[in-house]
Parts: C-alpha cells; sequence; structure tokens
C-alpha cells in the first residue's frame, strides 16, 4: 500500500461512517418503507402535485442560479478591479452576510417586503402605488433571498478566475485599439468562463437543497423540494417516499454536474 | 540610418515614486532600423519599451513619431505592433481568431481579414495550425502566433519584448532567422528586448546598451563591441581582458607595453577582447609575462585563465591542438597582443 493512502485512510473513513451509511439507510428506506418495491418512486413521477413541486423547484433554482451569479459577476469586477475604496467597501459587502444567519436574512426580507413592510410603504410614500404589492409567500420573494443568500458563494469562484487571468492580454486588446465594451464581451467574459461555470454548479447545488428561506419566504404557498422532504419527514410520516425523493434529487443533482463537467470541462481548463 | 528619424525620444525620465527606473534617454530610430534594447534585468528596457508603445507614460521627456508629438497618444492611436513578455494571446481564441482579432477590431471587411489572416499564417509558418488554441502549440509556435498577430495590421512599428526568452536554444535560433527574413522583407522598424548579448549582436543594425535605467551607448554592433564607451559596455559585451596601467612610464607592472596610438598615459586602464590575444611565440609585439591558473576544455578551443604580475585576472582562448598538453597550472607564460587592438577605458 502506497503510503499516501494510509494517510487519507482517516478522511475516507470519515466521509464513510457520517455520508455513505446513512445514505445507504436512506436508500433502503427509499425501497422498502411503507411497501417493498418501487412504489414510492412510481409515487413521485407520476403525483402531478409532486411534478409540480419539482418543476417549481428546477424553475427557481435556475432563475436563482441566473439571478445570483450575474449579480455576483458584477460585485466581483468590482471586488478585485475597482479602486481601492471600491474593493474595501465590496469586501466588507461580501464578508458581512457570512456573520449574519440564514434566518435572520429570511426574516430581514419578509420584513422589508412584506404588505406593511419597509418597501411597500415607500412605494406609498412616494406615490407609486395605491395599494401595497404582494412580494411575500411567493416565488418572488424566495427568489430574492435565495439569490442574496448565494451572491456571496458565487463570488469567490469567479474571483480566482478574475485574478488568474493574465492582465496583458487585457493591454495587448486595448493596444490593438478594441473598445472596452468588445474587450469585455471577447476577452474577459470568455477567459473568465471557468470561473462562470465554477459559480453556476455550485450556487445550484445549493439551492436545490435550500430549505429555510423558501420555508419562511414563501409562507408555505411556493413549495419546494426540500420543504416537502420536511413535510413528509416531520409532518405527514411518509420517510419512504421522503427517501425516495431525497434519493432523485441526489441523483439529480449529481448527473447534473456530471454532464455540466462533460461538456463545460474543457472552458474550465 | 537614413536622413529624418522616425522615431525620437528626447531625454525620457520614468519614475515609480522615488525610484528611477529611466533617466534622461535621448535616442533616435530611423525607418527600417532594427534596434536592440540590451541590459541587465531591471535596468529599464522594458520601461522604455512600454513608453516608445504608449503602454506607460514618461515621468518628464518627449517621445516624437515623424516630427509629431505623439507622447501623450495612447497605445491604440500609435498604432504600433506589440509582442509582449511572455505572448499575451488569447487562450479562448483560435490562432486564426488571435490573429483575426486585430483586424476586426478595425472592422475590415469579412472577405479581406480571411484573406490576410491566411497570409500571416503562411507567412509565419502556422499552416495546419489556424484551428488550433494558443494552449495546444508549442513555445515557438506560441511565438509565431504572437508575432502574427502583431503583424497582422501593417504596423509601421514592431515592439517585442523578449520574444524568445522562453524558447530553448535551437528553437531561438531558428527564431531569430526567421525574424531576420520578416524584418528584411517587410521593411517594418523593429524594436526588439533582449538580455542575450549575442542576440543583439546577430540580429540588430543598431543596439543601445541600458544600465541603471541610462543609456550607456547606442551604435551599431562592431561599434559598440570594439569601441565600447565606458567600462559597462565592454564587460557587459562579451568577454574583455582590463588591465591597469602602471601610474608612471605607462608598462604594466613594470614591463613596458606600446600603447594604442603611441600615447604615454600616466595610470588608468588598458582593455582588449581575448580574441586579439595570443600566447606570445619568440619576440612578438606587446608581451607581458602571467601565470596560467586554469584551463577550462570547450572542445574546440581552451579557455586560459591568466593573471599578471600584478594579480590581475585575464583570459583568453587557444585552438586545442597537440600543443596543449604543457600547459599546466602554474605555469609561467607570455602573453601578446597588437597595440592596435588595445583601447583606454
Ligand atoms: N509598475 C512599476 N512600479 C514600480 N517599479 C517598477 C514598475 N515597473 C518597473 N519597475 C521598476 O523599474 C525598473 C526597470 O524595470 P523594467 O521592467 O523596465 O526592467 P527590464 O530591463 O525590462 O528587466 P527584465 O530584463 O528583468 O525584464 C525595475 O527596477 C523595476 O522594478
Ligand atoms: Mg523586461
Amino acid at each position: 500500500m502506497r503510503p499516501f493512502l494510509v494517510l487519507i485512510c482517516p478522511v475516507l473513513l470519515l466521509l464513510g461512517l457520517s455520508y455513505l451509511l446513512p445514505f445507504l439507510g436512506i436508500m433502503r428506506l427509499s425501497f422498502t418503507d411503507p411497501v417493498p418495491g418501487l412504489a414510492q418512486y412510481r409515487t413521485v413521477a407520476e403525483d402531478p402535485l409532486i411534478l409540480s413541486v419539482i418543476w417549481r423547484t428546477l424553475r427557481i433554482c435556475a432563475i436563482v442560479t441566473a439571478v445570483s451569479v450575474a449579480a455576483a459577476y458584477v460585485v466581483t469586477l468590482l471586488w478585485v478591479r475597482g479602486r481601492p475604496l471600491t474593493r474595501s467597501i465590496v469586501e466588507l459587502c461580501i464578508m458581512i452576510p457570512f456573520w449574519i444567519s440564514v434566518l435572520s436574512r429570511a426574516f430581514g426580507w419578509l420584513s422589508f417586503l412584506s404588505n406593511r413592510g419597509l418597501l411597500n410603504t415607500w412605494l406609498k410614500d412616494a406615490g407609486l402605488i395605491e395599494t401595497s404589492l404582494q412580494m411575500t409567500r411567493n416565488e418572488f420573494a424566495i427568489i430574492v433571498g435565495m439569490s442574496h443568500y448565494l451572491i456571496p458563494f458565487a463570488v469567490f469562484p469567479l474571483a480566482t478566475a478574475m485574478r488568474n487571468l493574465d492582465e496583458r492580454t487585457l493591454i495587448a486588446a486595448e493596444g490593438m485599439g478594441a473598445s472596452r465594451l468588445r474587450i469585455f464581451w471577447q476577452v474577459f467574459l470568455p477567459m473568465t468562463a471557468s470561473g462562470i461555470l465554477g459559480a453556476t454548479l455550485l450556487v445550484f447545488v445549493f439551492s436545490v437543497g435550500f430549505f429555510v428561506t423558501p420555508a419562511l419566504l414563501g409562507g408555505g404557498q411556493s413549495v419546494m423540494v426540500a420543504e416537502l422532504i420536511y413535510l413528509w419527514i416531520f409532518q405527514t410520516p411518509k420517510w419512504g417516499l421522503a427517501a425516495a425523493m431525497s434519493v432523485i434529487l441526489m441523483l439529480g443533482v449529481g448527473s447534473i454536474l456530471v454532464l455540466l463537467m462533460r461538456r463545460y470541462g474543457r472552458i474550465a481548463q | 540610418m537614413t536622413g529624418t528619424a522616425q522615431i525620437e525620444a528626447c531625454s525620457i525620465d520614468r519614475k515609480f515614486g522615488t525610484f528611477s527606473a529611466l533617466s534622461g534617454v535621448s535616442l533616435s530610430l530611423g525607418e527600417g532600423e532594427f534596434l536592440s534594447l540590451l541590459g541587465p534585468s531591471g535596468s529599464g528596457k522594458s520601461t522604455f519599451l512600454s513608453i516608445i508603445g504608449g503602454y506607460d507614460a514618461p515621468t518628464s521627456g518627449k517621445l516624437l513619431f515623424e516630427g509629431r508629438d505623439i507622447t501623450a497618444t495612447p497605445a491604440k492611436e500609435r498604432g504600433f505592433g506589440m509582442v509582449f513578455q511572455g505572448y499575451a494571446l488569447f487562450p479562448h481564441l483560435t490562432v486564426a481568431e488571435n490573429i483575426a482579432f486585430p483586424l476586426k477590431v478595425q472592422k475590415r471587411p469579412r472577405a479581406a481579414i480571411r484573406d490576410r489572416v491566411a497570409e500571416m499564417v503562411e507567412m509565419t509558418g502556422l499552416s495546419g495550425h489556424e484551428k488550433k488554441k494558443p494552449a495546444a502549440l508549442s513555445g515557438g509556435q506560441q511565438q509565431r502566433v504572437a508575432l502574427a498577430r502583431a503583424l497582422a495590421y501593417e504596423p509601421r512599428v514592431l515592439l517585442l519584448d523578449e520574444p524568445f526568452s522562453a524558447l530553448d536554444r535551437n528553437l531561438r535560433t531558428q527564431m531569430q532567422e526567421e525574424l531576420r527574413r520578416l524584418h528584411r522583407d517587410l521593411g517594418t522598424t523593429f524594436v526588439f528586448v533582449t538580455h542575450d548579448q549575442e542576440e543583439a549582436l546577430a540580429l540588430s543594425s543598431r543596439i543601445a546598451i541600458f544600465n541603471h535605467g541610462q543609456l550607456q551607448q547606442i551604435g551599431r554592433p562592431e561599434e559598440i563591441y570594439e569601441a565600447p564607451a565606458n567600462r559597462f559596455t565592454a564587460e557587459f559585451l562579451g568577454d574583455i581582458n582590463i588591465l591597469t596601467l602602471d601610474s608612471a612610464g605607462g608598462g604594466i607592472c613594470g614591463t613596458p607595453i606600446v600603447l594604442p596610438g603611441n600615447a604615454v598615459p600616466t595610470g588608468g586602464h588598458l582593455a582588449m577582447r581575448p580574441e586579439h590575444m595570443r600566447l606570445a611565440a619568440g619576440s612578438d609585439g606587446n608581451q607581458l609575462p602571467v601565470r596560467l591558473r586554469d584551463r577550462v576544455y570547450l572542445g574546440p578551443k581552451s579557455r586560459l585563465m591568466l593573471e599578471t604580475r600584478g594579480g590581475e585576472e585575464l583570459m583568453l582562448y587557444v585552438e586545442n591542438d597537440a600543443l596543449l598538453p604543457q600547459l599546466a597550472a602554474g605555469s609561467e607564460l607570455h602573453v601578446a597582443w597588437d597595440a592596435r587592438h588595445s583601447f583606454f577605458l
């Protein structure tokens, strides 16, 4: 046995015990509870209500990913390439959210967006609206809350890509007379594609498993997969169904990852 | 050099804070010249090249192009070609797309771009590699792409910053040959940064020697090599033997010497290139007794490390032949040279 294998053994053991073992338990549950066989999976595949939840989850996660990565791109651009003062301010804005719990942030958005919340009050005071806009207990609120949570996570892969970029290619492009717009679209953006791919994967995978934010900001009106699993475990005991759903979620995310890596892995080099 | 200067630098200074990267650099450059900027690391070569290209601005001083003041003109309006240290190719674009980039910026018609790219690919020997990305190319091929991209829009001046520093020796020689050919065929003015003296001697029509941000000397390769203006240039370019003259009498360690131009100075230094010196046979011109310290075997020849009676080092090369085995360390020898080949420093 090679020495390095011995050295990484503890990690493998830890991962096996804390991750693989429970997952196998869930696998078993999904095929046995309450009836042995594929019944749980069939229910998931056939029940229109469940399918609509899955569809909504995918839709929200796709939108959240797009919004977060796009916003994070701008934030990272300011952080990596801004003036010193801009950089410090942006850096603070990226770091502060990490110190605030996901719960507080969801409540923050709730009080900001609710019918009698800050935003509606401002809009009314400004005379822009007559009656309150419904901005909570719907998908809009979920998307805002989740994107806000996920933007800082998207910043890091983007920052790495932007920092690794060879400054001289930009200088060269400028020297050849390219406009700033052309340099951005044809040089800077493609050269940071690996960061965009990384951020997209990270945010999407995170978002699919989101629980607290959708539960609070969706107010039970826009249930997503993770919340559904929670309901099946703690409120209507359907453990087998919950397990089947978890397995599907896990394999779904896994295969999306593999597919994207295959398709765009070349860019990431 | 032809009549009027194409590029003229007038006492260029460049300061980074209190540090002077360039001070008082003045030179003028004729159209179609091949000027090498040569000097040790950190001597300000790249800084000077960037200033010519418009990628950096002098703290004071003026830069003229065909008599016009272009000191404040940004790089893109100067329209000079530039090959960056490390090439700065676009990694996400193919060879053809890289070369086409500056042409697309100029909004040339599609067909014209295609033809020009094909021409450049042909000229730089990249046929068959058009569709590859830079990462799939060897160092020499990347170098060619950088050249092709910089030359694609027919710039009046091409600036190159150590373009061959990443290449191995054989490839380097080959690329130097190709660069000479390109320069001859195009008639473009080339300004070339290098810290390789052989490269500079082989390629340039003129060489500018830099040290500590100052221009030490500028001239044709043979001028600089044979008549260095100062000790730095003499020592930097090629090998040189420098001997201290006696303060009275003009000899070296008491041995009388014939000086160039029959001058009789008191003190100072006398310099000569090793290839102009030989081991003395009989009563042969200027002679100086020396002791052999070491012999370095170099294949066709050997380098002899010698020491005068005053303890000064000098060296010379001898052809390796049957004579040589007699030369053991510690031998007492005489070296000889022709007064015409020596000069004061
Ligand atoms: N942006 C900068 N800020 C501060 N100092 C700089 C900057 N650019 C260059 N210098 C300094 O100016 C001096 C000359 O630099 P330059 O790059 O012109 O050297 P060079 O002759 O090209 O050297 P090399 O052969 O190593 O490339 C160096 O001492 C360098 O540290
Ligand atoms: Mg340099």
